[in-house]
């Protein structure tokens, strides 16, 4: 492209909690429409809004997982607007006392590291939800305020992103952050992660920051990817026309593929910040960051180096097993207990366990084969070659038993004693002289039917190896 | 410090209310008496004192992560307008051009 694309974006995660921010209200998703609210979160008249310490602590957590400076002195603020699904008309949010500054997050594009900056981390309340009737013509919404209050963590990007691959592979590197601290479950479908992204062309090279479009309402990653994709064709055609590009707010329309014009006055982003009074400041002592640190297991990215450095895993490998925390945790197990290689294993796992995990719809936790079922099934391998491996792992998902009792019930050893094979192939040579004869005749399958012909007689067993060498050995002594 | 009549128009589009001329006029003259006692205040030196924004000298108040039974919903729609299948009605919303 022409132009040089420079993206921001913000990620809002509802906070895995049981209550709300700041009532004991429930969080619980899909309940019957305000069947989950109070004076709190209704924004009645007279309430106290109380802080929920698991709150404030997972985004500390977030925080520091995201390398902030943490504000240690940290409060809130209300930011007044006017929507029907805001209760107060104002939101207890952070603006001058974010509970995090200055992060970063570290991730891989194209191999090479690549470090996007955050801006800030900070605390808010949800808004209710608003549903609009489907026929077109009724001329009223409503209101669910189930949602209103449930805690929601912003962490704001600054422009650091440069195409859409890398806005693509922060959103998932965030995810799998927040997935892995256990901050968030990130359900896209329930709302529990939602983006909003300013995108701006300029000309490569130039300095200086072309005038910025910010879209609302990306619900889904996938929105976000075709959004960026459709403002960059629609931004660069304005500028190639000579056209300015408007510093706008406009609404991404996932139905109709377009991005529309949000209806906005000019002063709408006059929010009026100033110090929520009903609640206290809060001082996060050096304690609580120093618990807060060791609290925060070892990050997707950092694993998977180490995956690659330590266990001699590719990073493609690595970075699949990583992409979920407890296939990573399984994968360790695996390496723990076991002596064979760790790129075997690996192997195992991103061929085998995950394609039954797909199909069955499975969380590896709830996985018939425990790392130590998968191990011994690695191990015993060599007994029984290859093949017979992959079946005895198809009759260890039916039926939970392990490989060395599966290979003992059904009498599965390779057989390898040389001897004991070399018979065999006496007979069938005996057996086939057409093969035989079109081995001479320099014939290739020949030779594979004749392996073929001693399998169906060993019912697979035969070590493919041994045999290969023996009937090459005898062709050739017949041949001559 | 004052403010002036189209700070006035800002403000009370901001509060979404439609105000008369005469109404302006008289909360314009009202809001910058108040502004005077300020202009008072400013003159007080604070260079210091160190800057607070609350009055309580308390910090770190929380309430546990626990589930408390909300309120039945007739009451929580009892003050609503309109009401319908369960859901506050408001007027509808369109956020597009
Ligand atoms: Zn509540």
């Amino acid at each position: 492209m022409k132009y040089e694309v420079v993206i921001g974006l913000e990620t809002h995660a509802e906070l895995d909690t049981e209550s709300k921010l700041f009532c004991g209200c429930s969080t619980k998703f899909g309940s019957e429409p305000n069947t989950q609210t109070c004076p709190v979160c209704l924004g009645l008249p007279g309430v106290l809004p109380v802080m929920n310490k698991k709150a404030f602590g997972l985004s500390l957590k977030t925080a520091v997982a995201l390398h902030c400076e943490i504000n240690q002195f940290t409060n809130f603020d209300r930011k007044s607007y006017y929507y029907p699904d805001l209760p107060k008309n104002y939101q207890t949010s952070q603006n001058y006392f974010n509970i995090g500054n200055n992060g970063y997050v570290d991730m891989v594009v194209d191999g090479e590291e690549r470090r996007i900056n955050i801006h800030n981390v900070h605390l808010e309340e949800e808004a209710g939800k608003l549903v609009h009737p489907e026929a077109s013509d009724a001329n009223y919404s409503l209101v669910d305020f189930n949602r209103a209050g449930v805690p929601l963590l912003e962490i704001v990007t600054q422009p650091d992103m440069r195409s859409i691959e890398e806005v693509e592979n922060y959103m998932q590197t965030l995810r799998n952050i927040l997935l892995y601290i256990g901050v968030s479950d990130c359900k896209m479908q329930e709302g529990s992660l939602r983006f909003e992204a300013s995108i701006s062309l300029r000309e490569h090279g130039s300095t200086v920051l072309g005038n910025r479009v910010e879209i609302k309402n990306l619900n889904s990653m996938k929105a976000v990817l075709k959004v960026l994709a459709y403002e960059m064709t629609r931004q660069s055609s304005l500028l190639d026309d000579g056209k300015e590009i408007l510093l706008e707010t406009r609404l991404w329309d996932d139905v109709d593929a377009v991005s529309r014009r949000m209806r906005t006055k000019e002063d709408a982003h006059d929010y009026r910040y100033f110090p929520e009074p009903d609640l206290v400041p809060f001082w996060i002592n050096q304690e609580w960051i120093d618990e807060t640190e060791t609290a925060i297991p070892e990050l997707p990215v950092c694993r998977r180096q180490r995956f690659v450095d330590e266990l001699s895993v590719s990073d493609y490998d690595a970075g699949i097993l990583t992409e979920d925390k407890s296939l990573a945790d399984y994968f360790e197990e695996c390496v723990a207990i076991s002596q064979e290689s760790s790129k075997e294993l690996s192997n195992w796992i991103i061929n085998d366990v995950l394609r039954e995990l797909n199909e069955q719809k499975l969380n590896v936790q709830d996985f018939v084969i425990s790392p130590k079922m998968l191990t011994e099934l690695v191990e015993i391998k060599p007994t029984i070659g290859s093949s017979i491996a992959k079946e005895v792992f198809a009759e260890m998902v039916n039926t939970g038993k392990s490989a060395p009792v599966i290979v003992k019930e059904k009498d599965l050893t390779q057989m390898d004693d040389t001897s004991e094979l070399n018979e065999i192939v006496v007979k069938v040579i005996e057996d086939n002289p057409k093969a035989v004869e079109d081995y001479g005749l320099g014939k290739k399958n020949a030779l594979a039917f004749l392996i073929g012909q001693t399998m169906k007689i060993t019912k697979g067993k035969a070590n493919p190896k041994i045999l290969t060498e023996l009937f090459k050995q005898r062709l050739s002594s017949i041949s001559k | 410090m004052s403010i002036t009549n189209e700070e006035m128009d800002h403000l009370s589009d901001l509060a979404m209310l439609k105000l008369s001329a005469e109404d302006k006029d008289l909360f314009t003259k009202q809001l910058n008496t108040i502004l005077e006692y300020f202009d008072e205040l400013q003159e007080v030196d604070t260079s210091d004192i160190e800057a607070t924004s609350h009055v309580l000298p308390i910090r770190n108040v929380f309430r546990e992560d626990k589930v408390e039974e909300s309120i039945p919903l007739c009451e929580c729609l009892q003050n609503a307008p309109q009401i319908k299948n369960g859901f506050f009605v408001v007027p509808k919303i369109i956020d597009t051009e």
